[in-house]
């Protein structure tokens, strides 16, 4: 008897102690969703691995959505459908502006991570003074990669005006080789000439920003905004492009610059990412320069912000989250991420330097941070308007389907449109 | 008078018999219906909707490319649905006919119907690059040039037209097949009787009393048609530009941008639009079969 109520007591005892000690191995089970780029997916790896190690307390589940327009649904959809996980990253932005960050995003402003994050950052996830991100990743350029083993052998030098660019690209034409490669399977990658030229159609019009969000000012009445429009025109018209354009993608126009098979790539820096991944060997025979526009004394760059980390009003674990994202942008959270990933730029966190041996494209991108005045934020961070079609109309121009003066009325009616369907003022 | 009245007494069931059909179809099929025509009217971000009246029909209307999308539509509708109807028919007297290893070929000829149609999309992609795709190296071995199969804008839709057909032409031959078996043997025996050769058998004989089967494939692949959209955005997702796109891509497009009352608006047109093309036809299609 008195050894069977032993045994109830030592069963009854074992069971409580696995009841107090279970909840506390992992207390809180936090999902974040991220983008497939293996690039994010190693940098969010090495982030939550160390987190979980700072913090036993707290488990992470890394989810996976694909990237482009698919990917924007299932953010949109998830956030309106209060499916969304605990953290998630995004664009920062317009894109940011347009899922309505007052009523879905958690208020980040008071983080302490924050006061080490670059007021140009801030700018990109601030609605109503709120700050609702923090920096996932560096900044990035939008401009020109070219093949330094081409340029080597021809003797060409870095242009800094349009007119000089194209002289090589004639150069390099008539070397055999393919001046400009265009990957337009990928629809996203024609807009690169537009968007990437907007420095330039910044210091022709320094206020087109404003009067573009308020309707004041129209791409097809304005001609530095035709500008880019116009490049493209010109360099299909000019035989300058790889003849599979219309069916190669963002893959082999990396191949192409990297390898040497075609001289330039106009893309974002982001770019680097996949090169080093791919094309580790002929890193070191790729560099970058900004887009070029008329006049060489005013040869600045367009920057990209890179994505960040949010918290939607719905998640069960705000406090929790906090934490993490805290973390993810900290000086420690950027160390981890530069020394995982490519650097892509410069870092928004004072206090994360770059490592001393990035890649040439990076070096050359540098110089335009260091002195003031040399970039610009695109358009879509100091605009909430960006029009859906462009990446369709941009193909057209390039594939010399339509005249560039049509093209931007066509893209202006687009930005009626996504202005309206926001229901931004003026419109 | 008197006798409307008895019949509606003299039904089997009762009313409450019917009432767990009509929950289902209710919440299944009237509910979305009718709530996605309220909110084709709104200004809609999933979470609220202002509603602007007919402003969605408007901006859809004034879109540059629905126009062009339409009558796309038109032309891949009408393409595929007349290939598969005739294609459906020459194979179906074939596979009928009594040729070596029958079953065997049916299969084939039915097997792509089988296939997901977005794993057919990606390989014909592959098939048709313009400089690297299996379809032309083998035209250039051969001397000839081949075209931008899927990057010139002039030919494109074409070319999923085509990819259409070889994908469809499989369920229209097995329907072919079953209205050609159902035909009696007899007629044929006295065709041949009184002297009458292949062609006027298949004229004469064949194509008449194929005509139900037939009505089946037109109105089917019309339908199938004008709805399509997986298969054209596997290929080409409405491009070059814009020279693919139909009605169901643009929809699709404006779902992407996040303007779910305009898609929304969007989908209630191309609702429309098929009822009106389809009705008439069926209507026209049964009159006739009535007469004859």
């Amino acid at each position: 008897m008195t050894k069977r109520i032993g045994v109830i007591f030592a069963t009854a005892s074992a069971l409580a102690a696995l009841i107090a000690a279970g909840p506390s191995q992992a207390e809180t089970k936090l999902s974040f969703l991220i983008d497939n780029s293996p690039d994010t997916v190693a940098a969010a790896d090495a982030l939550v691995a160390a987190y979980e190690k700072k913090a036993p307390d707290v488990s992470i589940d890394i989810e996976q959505r694909p990237g482009g327009g698919e990917g924007d649904n299932i953010i949109k959809t998830r956030l309106a459908t209060g499916e969304m996980s605990d953290v998630f990253l995004y664009n920062s932005g317009s894109l940011m502006q347009a899922i309505k960050p007052g009523r879905t995003l958690v208020d980040l402003s008071n983080l302490s991570s924050q006061a080490n994050v670059n007021e140009s950052f801030k700018a990109v996830v601030r609605a109503d003074g709120k700050v609702y991100g923090v920096p996932f990743g560096t900044a990035q350029g939008g401009g020109i990669f070219y093949n330094r083993k081409i340029y080597q052998e021809l003797g060409l030098s870095v242009p800094k005006t349009w007119a000089e660019f194209m002289a090589n690209n004639e150069k390099v034409k008539a070397a055999g080789k393919v001046a400009i490669a265009q990957t337009y399977r990928d629809t996203w990658t024609s807009q690169l000439f537009v968007l990437a030229d907007y420095y330039n159609l910044n210091a022709a019009v320094p206020n087109f920003a404003e009067d573009y969000t308020n309707n004041k000012i129209k791409y097809a009445t304005t001609p530095a905004a035709m500008k880019g429009f116009e490049h493209l025109k010109e360099v299909h018209d000019a035989g300058l492009m790889n003849e599979d354009f219309g069916a190669a993608s963002y893959d082999d126009g990396l191949r192409m610059v990297a390898t040497g098979e075609a001289a330039h790539y106009p893309m974002l820096t982001f770019a680097i990412g996949a090169l080093k991944q791919d094309y580790s060997d002929n890193l070191n025979d790729v560099g970058f320069f900004a887009q070029p526009g008329d006049d060489a004394s005013k040869n600045g760059l367009t920057v990209w912000m890179p994505a960040a980390a949010y918290i939607p009003t719905g998640s069960k674990h705000i406090d929790e989250a906090k934490k993490f994202v805290d973390f993810v942008g900290s000086v420690e959270g950027c160390k981890i991420m530069m020394a995982t990933n490519t650097v892509q730029g410069p870092s928004l966190v004072n206090g994360c330097p770059l490592p001393a041996d990035v890649p040439p494209s990076v070096k050359d991108m540098l110089p335009y941070f260091e002195t003031k005045g040399l970039t610009t934020p695109a358009l879509e961070f100091s605009s909430p308007i960006k029009g859906p079609s462009l990446e369709q109309i941009t193909v057209e121009v390039g594939s010399g389907i339509r005249q560039p003066a049509d093209a931007a009325a066509l893209y202006d009616d687009d930005v009626r449109k996504q202005a309206k369907q926001l229901g931004i003022p003026n419109w | 008078m008197t006798e409307t009245r008895p019949r509606s007494h003299t039904s089997p069931y009762p009313l409450w018999f019917f009432i767990p059909a009509a929950i289902i179809y209710g919440v299944l099929f009237l509910a979305p219906t009718v709530s996605s025509l309220w909110f084709s009217l709104t200004r809609w971000d999933l979470s609220t909707a202002e509603f602007i009246g007919l402003e969605n029909f408007r901006q859809f209307f004034s879109e540059p490319f629905l126009v062009q999308g339409l009558v796309n539509t038109l032309i891949y509708a009408v393409t595929t649905s007349g290939l598969k109807t005739v294609c459906g028919l020459l194979l179906a007297v074939l596979l009928t006919g009594n040729i070596f290893a029958r079953g065997f070929l049916r299969t084939l000829v039915f097997f792509p119907v089988l296939v997901s149609t977005i794993g057919i999309g990606i390989t014909f992609t592959v098939m048709m690059h313009p400089t690297r795709g299996i379809i032309n190296v083998a035209l250039e071995t051969l001397g000839i040039p081949g075209p931008g199969w899927l990057t010139n804008p002039a030919l494109a839709l074409f070319s999923v037209a085509l990819v259409d057909l070889w994908k469809g032409v499989g369920l229209a031959t097995l329907i072919f097949i079953a209205g050609i078996a159902a035909i009696s043997p007899d007629y044929y025996e006295a065709a041949r009787i009184d002297g009458a050769t292949r062609l006027q058998q298949f004229s004469r004989i064949t194509l008449p009393l194929v005509r139900p089967a037939m009505i089946t494939v037109v109105t089917l692949s019309l339908i199938g048609g004008l709805r399509s959209f997986d298969l054209i955005w596997a290929m080409t997702r409405g491009g070059p530009g814009f020279s693919s796109d139909v009605i169901a891509s643009v929809i699709y497009k404006q779902y992407q941008a996040g303007f779910y009352g305009l898609s929304t608006a969007g989908n209630v047109i191309l609702f429309a639009l098929i009822a009106i093309i389809i009705l008439p036809l069926t209507l026209w299609f049964n009159r006739r079969e009535v007469e004859e």
